[in-house]
């Protein structure tokens, strides 16, 4: 970490976006995350593809658990809503948020941690429920916040900083997620901001439950030879499924994209996304190809990364409840709390 | 297969920076890379933040031999290349905070380098006794030199003494930093205007170095000249007989002539002399006028109007007596390759007068330099003078400061003062003036004292420039000897030095430490480092995360990395923070200080600088 706070000052000829604000309008404080830790490069890619998608920051909300990951949401978008909250507990609270305002862009931040060993059941039910959400986990395969113990996700053959062998089978978040119905399912790797920042902002364009797991080396607990989260393995082994473009609904098209390597899914702002594969022995629509295909490079020992799953059925939470179009702030109180007559008539339903 | 580009070797593209070169990191300190005498500003700055005035003095001095007198007048070229006036901010006040050092040194006597009582037996003759001479001196006499210096003007300095009005620079400091070459034993002959190069050779001298500037005022030869010239002065005689007190007051109404740092001067003596309303007349659009920015504001200040695109076509002579300017008036258009032409309007106005100062422009004059002696004359009828030697065409016989390329300023006639001592001290001791040049000295150095911890400021100070305080107008309006300025006092002189960017402790990049986490990438305020693929410069330029569009400044660039990317690095905007060294994990950025020293003939005349290079 740094003692010194980053300097106001930029660079006079920095791009700004459709509102009139350059990169550093959605940065947050300065991190104090040990230096190098992937965590920040995911951070700087979220402040990227926020500002590449002329995100206005009042409309979204951050929300995270506990952990390194899930401190970082203090690091980026400094004007957006925020909720740090117990440690596995992210899932419930950005339920509860988005069911009480749907208007909001809810990303989730947290860990492998968070999410694979305490928050595991909430994780799962925030899927199945389909929440309307960008949900990030930072995977480095630790607990880095608690010194470097072995998490869930830490591979078999993964040893510790220290060499004590991992016990245990690692949980592979993306399978669990395409298993549970997340209708986006993605990898990415923190070292790789050319491939992260168009999968972000996929997500940020996707109507439903989206996940990213993104492999985020811990510079301090889980870079050492024998990891496989460690900045050299990860490169050593990515394999990029595919290279994402978004075309924003205001653009034209232009290029016409070659049959067969292309897939282009309308998302539900009327974006496009198209998907340049570069590996066509799966089909990332088809839910069971991609789950064969992410077990047959994990034996490989290779980490698969790419927009692994997409399921265009348009639907969400609040879709399947049936619950009013607008935000409950909005609905006036007489609505909202239509008072004791209209309690004891739905009471009196039950009896 | 990462998806990241790889990068593909094609002839042309960029080849690793080599930071074993000296010019390298000169370059990226663009203040002292603009200073003509290469003087260490960032570092006298910080000695200034630290209170070390006399150190900061003594490190000035041995660069640039008059930190007194250039603290209040120097043309500062550093300042229009100073890094923070490109992050859309004023530059650091250099020059004003050369003047702390000054204002505020203790007795530099000690410190001064040793004449040798016994002499190496070679005499050196000096003609014109201004900075360029000076510094000859100054770099000569340490080493035994005999120096006679020639003047005709009663005292040492040059137009320093006889053109920089006293309220910009007091007679005071004039004496001071002259009489510390003086007292060195230079043997001045003042009162001696030399009438005969052929002469002076023939004193059988070892060296001779022309340092007699530009002395003549150019005229106007419009009707009414003649009749008028009891009341049309050439403007830098006239100052000289101010600064003489030969001349103590003028008209009531004075119209001044010309745009440059001469009107500026005369204007604003006219109005300490008597004059009411003093006008200052240029032909050109205000936005050409050759005038510093600071000197037109500093005479507007005072209340002095100024009319531009207002060309002279006569002195109206009424009663044998000068009583006006007629002027017509001009606009100016520019041609497609952005020539100007200056076209009179048809409309033609008078200023009634009792005095005009001419101010535009100064002439070389070598009437005393017999052309069959050897000595080579060009273009224009001036010398033909190596640029790196210092040397004319005759064996022996150097030139330096107006007198070898015509008015300039202080600053280069002590830059060409410094590289004529060498030369005539390679030339006495007979060795080759170019191959014998000595090389700059130069170090890097880690500033790094602990995890975040660097034996430099590096915080970024956002306060704007400040301002210096100035005497009551009133006041100095009514006493030509009142100086102006006030100077910083110690507390805004380290408010001021706070702002200096430290542009001499250099990112460097160790590349086969870097295990490309992007740490630094993102950390950085100004967006100065890339990871990307190679390719040709101009491709490269603009594929960065900001386009580098200031060709003036490299790029830093990297061999390949573990992915096959290369680090590159806009040198541009670096606000030399530290903070991608102090984001890396592992330390593949460090910062550190790069002192460069510019050698002079004596080397052991610059104890200070040596100090700061070991
Ligand atoms: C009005 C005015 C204001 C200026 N203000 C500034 C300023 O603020 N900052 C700045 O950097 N520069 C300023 N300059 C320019 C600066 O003064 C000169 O560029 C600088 O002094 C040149 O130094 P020099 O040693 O080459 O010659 P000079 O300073 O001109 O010295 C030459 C000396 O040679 C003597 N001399 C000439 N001919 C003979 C001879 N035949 N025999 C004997 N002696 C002779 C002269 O009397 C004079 O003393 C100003 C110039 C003028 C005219
Ligand atoms: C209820 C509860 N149990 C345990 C902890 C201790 N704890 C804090 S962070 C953490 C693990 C975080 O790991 P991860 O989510 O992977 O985050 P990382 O620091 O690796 O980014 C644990 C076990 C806690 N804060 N709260
Ligand atoms: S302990 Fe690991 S995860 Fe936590 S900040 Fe440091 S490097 Fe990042
Ligand atoms: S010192 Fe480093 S972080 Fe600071 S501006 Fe320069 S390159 Fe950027
Ligand atoms: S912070 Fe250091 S290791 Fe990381 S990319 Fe920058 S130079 Fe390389
Ligand atoms: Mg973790």
């Amino acid at each position: 970490m740094t003692y010194m706070k980053k300097p106001n000052v930029r660079h006079p000829g920095l791009r700004k976006n459709e509102l009139g604000l350059t990169r550093r309008d959605y940065e947050g404080l300065v991190s104090t995350l040990c230096a190098g830790c992937g965590h920040d490069s995911i951070s700087a890619a979220i402040i990227e593809a926020c500002f590449e998608l002329d995100l206005p920051a009042h409309r979204l909300a951050k929300l995270s658990g506990i952990g390194c990951s899930s401190k970082t949401p203090t690091y980026f978008l400094n004007r957006s809503h925020g909720f740090n909250s117990v440690h596995g507990r992210m899932p419930s609270i950005a339920t509860g948020a988005n069911l009480a305002n749907r208007d909001l862009i809810y990303l989730g931040v947290s860990g492998d941690g968070d999410t694979a060993s305490i928050g595991l059941g909430q994780f799962c039910h925030a899927m199945r429920r389909r929440v309307n959400m960008i949900y990030i986990v930072e995977n480095n395969g630790t607990y880095g916040l608690t010194k470097g113990q072995f998490s869930a996700t830490s591979d078999r053959v993964s040893k510790s900083k220290k060499g004590e062998a991992n016990l245990f089978e690692a949980i592979d978040l993306c399978t669990l997620a395409i298993h549970l119905g997340a209708g986006f399912v993605a990898r990415g790797f923190s070292g790789d901001k050319n491939h992260l920042v168009p999968l972000i902002k996929a997500a940020f364009r996707y109507n439903g439950f989206a996940f990213i797991d993104i492999v985020s080396p811990c510079v301090t607990f889980n870079d050492h030879e024998d990891s496989t989260k460690s900045y050299d393995y990860v490169r050593a082994h990515n394999e990029a499924m595919d290279r994402l473009d978004l075309v924003p609904e205001r653009e034209e098209i232009t290029a016409q994209a070659e049959e067969g390597q292309t897939t282009t899914v309308r998302m539900h702002d009327g974006s496009l996304m198209r998907l340049h594969k570069l590996d066509d022995s799966y089909d990332p629509r088809d839910s069971e190809s991609a789950l064969t295909t992410l077990r047959k490079r994990y034996a490989k020992g290779q980490v698969v990364t790419g927009l692994l799953h997409i399921d265009d059925q348009d639907t969400d939470l609040h879709k399947l409840l049936g619950t009013t179009s607008q935000p409950l702030n909005a609905v006036p109180m007489s609505e909202l709390c239509p008072g004791n007559a209209e309690l004891a008539k739905i009471n009196k339903g039950f009896r | 297969m990462s998806s990241v580009d790889v990068a593909v070797k094609t002839r042309n593209s960029m080849r690793a920076t080599d930071i074993t070169d000296p010019n390298y990191f000169h370059k990226v300190v663009d203040c002292q890379w603009a200073c003509p005498t290469h003087t260490p500003v960032p570092e006298y700055i910080r000695l200034v933040a630290q209170g070390r005035y006399t150190d900061a003095y003594m490190l000035n001095w041995e660069s640039n031999v008059f930190p007194g007198i250039l603290g209040r007048t120097c043309d500062r070229p550093c300042e229009p290349a100073c890094r923070r006036g490109r992050l859309e901010d004023k530059p650091v006040a250099i020059c004003r905070l050369k003047r702390v050092a000054a204002d505020y040194r203790g007795d530099v006597s000690g410190l001064l380098p040793k004449i040798p009582k016994k002499k190496n037996g070679k005499r050196i003759a000096l003609l014109g006794a201004g900075p360029a001479s000076l510094t000859v001196a100054r770099d000569l006499m340490p080493l035994g030199y005999s120096c006679v210096l020639f003047e005709k003007d009663p005292r040492g300095g040059g137009l320093m003494r006889t053109n920089i009005p006293s309220f910009r620079l007091p007679e005071k400091v004039i004496n001071e930093e002259v009489d510390m070459i003086l007292d060195m034993g230079v043997e001045a002959r003042f009162g001696h205007e030399v009438t005969s190069l052929k002469s002076i050779l023939d004193e059988g001298f070892d060296g001779v170095f022309v340092g007699t500037g530009a002395p003549r005022g150019k005229d106007l030869n419009i009707p009414g000249r003649e009749e008028a010239a009891k009341n049309i002065h050439i403007g830098i005689d006239w100052l000289t007989s101010v600064a003489f007190e030969h001349v103590k007051k003028i008209g009531k109404r004075v119209v001044v002539i010309g745009g440059g740092n001469t009107a500026m001067d005369c204007c604003r003596s006219a109005i300490r002399l008597g004059g009411k309303d003093v006008r200052v007349t240029v032909r050109s659009p205000r936005a050409d006028m050759k005038a510093s920015d600071w000197e037109i504001e500093d005479a507007e200040r005072e209340g002095i109007p100024i009319f531009d695109n207002h060309q002279p076509s006569e002195f109206i002579v009424e009663n044998g007596k000068l009583a006006g300017v007629k002027f017509a008036r001009m606009s100016a258009e520019y041609d497609k390759d952005g020539r100007r032409k200056l076209i009179p309007t048809g409309e033609e106005l008078i200023f009634e007068c009792d005095d005009v100062l001419m101010a535009i422009g100064q002439d070389n004059a070598f009437p005393w330099i017999e052309r069959d002696i050897g000595l080579e004359f060009g273009e224009w009828d001036m010398p033909v003078v190596d640029k790196t030697t210092m040397m004319s065409t005759r064996a022996g016989v150097f030139f330096g400061g107006d007198a070898g390329w015509g008015p300039e300023n202080i600053i280069w006639a002590v830059a060409h003062g410094h590289q004529a001592a060498i030369s005539i001290d390679l030339y006495c001791s007979g060795q080759s003036l170019t191959a014998s040049r000595p090389a700059p000295g130069i170090s890097l150095v880690s500033q790094k004292m602990g995890l975040h911890e660097w034996s430099y400021a590096n915080d970024y100070s956002e306060d704007s420039r400040v301002a210096v305080p100035h005497v009551a107008t009133k006041k100095s309006l009514k006493n030509l000897k009142v100086e102006v300025e006030l100077g910083y006092d110690v507390k805004l002189a380290l408010e001021e030095a706070e702002r200096c960017l430290n542009c001499d402790v250099q990112t460097v990049f160790v590349r086969n430490l870097c295990i490309e986490c992007d740490a630094c990438v993102d950390i950085c305020p100004v967006d100065c480092i890339n990871f990307t693929a190679n390719g040709e410069e101009q491709d490269l330029r603009q594929s960065l995360r900001v386009p580098a569009v200031n060709e003036e400044q490299d790029l830093y660039i990297s061999d390949q990395l573990k992915t096959g990317r290369i680090m590159a690095k806009d040198e541009d905007l670096c606000l030399h923070c530290g903070l991608c060294a102090e984001r890396c994990p592992t330390g593949a950025w460090d910062m550190q200080k790069f002192t460069y020293v510019e050698r002079q003939a004596n080397p052991a005349g610059q104890v200070n600088c040596m100090a700061y290079i070991s």
